[in-house]
């Protein structure tokens, strides 16, 4: 089968992996990449477990041609904590807030996030709602992952005024 | 791992042009939201595909000289509901194709491959029949335009010839202009759902605001392919804005359409909500245009 050399920014550091071109950015993510963060879920894009950034941007890495990330800039769950390991405010909040049950579809949430807590304006909780609305959670009934984000949005914007 | 055979990668429309005259069987693959599922379903497995993701000359949207609203068939639903030029000109088709799926189908999923796919349910299909939209569709050959109208043959099946890639969507001044619409996408759910029935209207009010110049009205999930009803219309032209212009605009529309039974609901319960989603489009588009029911 016919291989190719993807170049991209994964996570702040620049990767070249030779893959096969049938490859879906998924499977680039896990298998080249070691990014378990990367859910293999429904594999159709209905669940959102494999939702990264690419340019800032949330997509389901599961229907995403890994050939397309030839340049582009993805961010996974990994590149969340910070050098030494510590986790992210929003991860923080997802275990305070009991956000987190199995855990599988817990990177996919705080990734489709991303856009909505790094907004300067808050948003409403529907507005947060529909912002996952592409992420499915079987075990939390979505309450707690809301507020989860929710309230990261809301300590992130104080933190703003404060400085 | 996909199933599917050959991929090919072309780096310009020219190269694409000539790939789907050399492999008419291959597949144009754009944001591929439909097609890949397809694939991992086994419908089109061991298919070939040509993908034209990345090229961005099929990006981006802008107003032409001549005053239409060109829209480039790669624009994602996200880039059309965010753009400056539809929430200026034609808002409701940002409020359209901001229905579909969830944030990230709406990332990947692009407004030509939302059209080419040739289904019924489309979620921009019904709003760029009703703005009478044009198409730009390019081979070897040169560019042919195609109305928008003549596109849909039958479920699944558009006017697209081997060697033809769609490379423009046009919504003419005339369809834009001191115009205003509502779109009403009738769903079980709020969101990662396909419509079970949808409606866009739009309308040109006379200039002092009392009766209906022109109205313009589609629906998805309505018949075969989407549709766009005459007979509404028709009789809303010259009407004056009362109750009894949205039960005409009902009435002409249950004339057009010829929904069918599905999975998701019965001929019966479509039928109703093409008289009922007539009636409120018209009514918000209307309202919209700075008129007034019985006003």
């Amino acid at each position: 089968m016919a291989s190719r050399t993807v170049t991209c920014t994964i996570n702040g550091s620049k990767k070249e992996y030779v893959i096969d071109v049938r490859s879906s950015l998924s499977d680039m993510l896990r298998g080249k990449g070691g990014l378990d963060s990367v859910k293999h879920g429904c594999d159709v894009g209905e669940c959102g477990a494999c939702t990264v950034l690419i340019d800032g941007q949330p997509f389901n890495s599961c229907i995403y041609l890994a050939v397309w990330a030839e340049g582009k800039t993805i961010l996974t769950l990994e590149g969340l904590s910070d050098k030494k390991g510590t986790i992210s405010d929003i991860q923080q909040a997802f275990i305070d807030e009991g956000a987190v049950q199995c855990g599988f579809c817990t990177p996919g949430f705080i990734m489709a996030s991303i856009p909505i807590i790094t907004k300067e304006e808050p948003a409403s909780r529907d507005e947060i709602r529909k912002q996952v609305a592409g992420n499915l959670c079987r075990c939390t009934g979505y309450d707690k992952i809301i507020n989860a984000i929710e309230k990261t949005q809301h300590k992130r914007i104080e933190e703003k005024m404060a400085k | 791992m996909y199933n599917f055979k050959n991929l090919y990668e072309p780096t310009s429309v020219l190269e694409a042009l000539k790939l789907r005259k050399e492999h008419p069987e291959a597949l144009v693959l754009a944001g591929g939201s439909d097609i890949l599922i397809k694939i991992r379903e086994g419908k089109l497995a061991g298919c070939d595909l040509i993908s034209i993701y990345a090229l961005d000359e099929l990006r981006g949207i802008c107003l032409e000289d001549d005053g239409s609203l060109l829209i480039r068939p790669l624009a994602s639903f996200t880039d059309v509901t965010m753009h400056p030029l539809i929430k200026k000109y034609i808002p409701v088709l940002g409020e359209a194709v901001e229905q579909i799926g969830g944030p990230q189908i709406r990332n990947i999923g692009t407004i030509g491959g939302n059209i080419c796919n040739g289904v019924t349910s489309a979620d921009s299909a019904a709003t760029f029949k009703a703005y009478d939209a044009v198409l730009e569709i390019a081979s070897l050959d040169g560019t042919r335009i195609l109305p928008y109208a003549e596109f849909n043959i039958k479920p699944g099946l558009v006017d697209l010839q081997p060697g033809e890639i769609l490379t423009g969507i046009r919504i003419p001044q005339t369809s834009w202009e001191n115009t205003y619409g509502c779109f009403i996408k009738y769903a079980m759910r709020r969101a990662m759902d396909i419509a079970t029935l949808s409606c866009s209207a739009n309308v040109r009010l006379t200039k002092d605001k009392k009766k209906i110049e022109r109205l313009r009205i589609a629906y998805s999930v309505a018949a075969p392919t989407p549709i766009r009803s005459h007979t509404a219309e028709k009789s809303a032209n010259d009407h004056v804005i009362n109750e009894e212009l949205l039960n005409k605009v009902a009435e002409g529309a249950l004339a057009d359409v010829m929904p069918r039974t599905s999975w998701r609901a019965s001929k019966e319960f479509r039928l109703h909500l093409v008289e009922e989603l007539s009636r409120r489009a018209t009514r918000k588009a209307i309202e919209r245009a700075g008129g007034k029911i019985n006003g």
